[in-house]
């Protein structure tokens, strides 16, 4: 019963299904955001497992590289959300539906 | 370092720490998408910390030790602050329950069952390639090794799109305030920028009303 790839892969596949969960079902942005959080994890978690098992470092390297460009997703994209916050007083998506402000 | 091998090693612990941070962070992230008991973004924040914590204690049971530090570092240290800063800046209440969009409801439902259908017949399918004892070890140094020979172009994109996004963020963030900050203050020094595109829409009039007077 010894932990394998499969088990590290299913985890990840579950933590990919409950943020695209979250993505679809949730309303409000940061919540919305936090899930895409959790979608990029679970593709980390994959990688990183994926590499552990098949004796290659360059699958950690690639996380590395996702983890930094996810940091600056975060800030440029909880800037504009701070940005429509002034126009619009809300953050719930349905009260966004239009294109213009 | 060795202590902590030989506790990663040992089939039993490790296959119970696995199941326990599985576990931890599915039930975490769970509780991030939908919480019963509270609807504020701060709860899902601070479940979304626990999430990330649990998963850098998986990655350590992958043998990542840099990339378990770093997860902690940029996700719970910084990502999760930025995210609890502009919940509190923008004074979110608490989310109104709203009537439940129930073909949005249905379809998402239908769309994560199909992918997560796909995603097991994907793993069943495919064989089983996993290594007999993998041996590879995510410390530091060999990763470090690896960043600065065969990805240092990569790494050198990653600093200028991280130079972009600050510059991209400060714009962003201070566009909106300098219309406000320099209109009771005319005439004064601040906004040299804005003076520039100002003063040809002050002269621009005049000089239309000299034209049509000559």
């Amino acid at each position: 019963m010894n932990v394998g790839l499969e088990q590290f892969l299913t985890v990840s596949f579950l933590l990919f299904a409950l943020g695209l969960l979250g993505v679809i079902m949730r309303r409000n942005l940061l919540v919305i955001y936090m899930s895409l959080e959790l979608m990029l994890n679970a593709a980390n978690l994959a990688l990183v497992s994926f590499s552990r098992f098949n004796n290659k470092l360059d699958g950690q390297v690639v996380v590395f590289f996702i983890i930094t460009v996810a940091a600056a997703e975060v800030a440029v994209g909880l800037a504009l959300i701070v940005a429509l916050f002034r126009k619009r007083p809300t953050a719930h998506v349905e009260d966004l539906a239009t294109l213009k402000l | 370092m060795e202590s902590l091998n030989s506790l990663l090693d040992g089939t039993l612990v490790s296959t119970g720490l696995f199941y326990l941070f599985a576990t931890f962070t599915l039930v975490c992230a769970a509780l991030v998408v939908a919480n019963p008991f509270s609807r504020n973004p701060v709860t899902s924040a601070m479940f979304l910390v626990l999430a990330i914590i649990s998963m850098a204690g998986l990655f350590l049971l992958l043998h990542a030790f840099f990339l378990a530090a770093v997860q902690i570092l940029v996700y719970a240290g910084a990502v999760i602050v930025l995210f609890l800063f502009v919940i509190m800046l923008l004074e979110i209440k608490e989310e109104l329950r709203r009537r439940i969009n129930l073909f949005g409801f249905f379809a998402g439902i239908l769309s994560v069952g199909l992918i997560v259908r796909l995603f097991i017949d994907c793993l069943h399918q495919s064989p089983a390639t996993s290594a007999a004892n993998p041996s590879i070890e995510g410390d530091t140094a060999p990763l470090g090794k690896l960043l600065f020979t065969q990805f240092v172009l990569p790494f050198e994109v990653v600093s200028v799109l991280l130079l972009v996004a600050m510059v991209g963020v400060i714009f962003l963030s201070s566009r909106d305030s300098k219309p406000r900050i320099s209109a009771p203050s005319s005439g004064t020094e601040p906004g040299v920028g804005k003076e520039s595109t100002a003063v040809p829409q002050s002269t621009a009039p005049t000089t239309a009303s000299t034209q049509t007077k000559h």
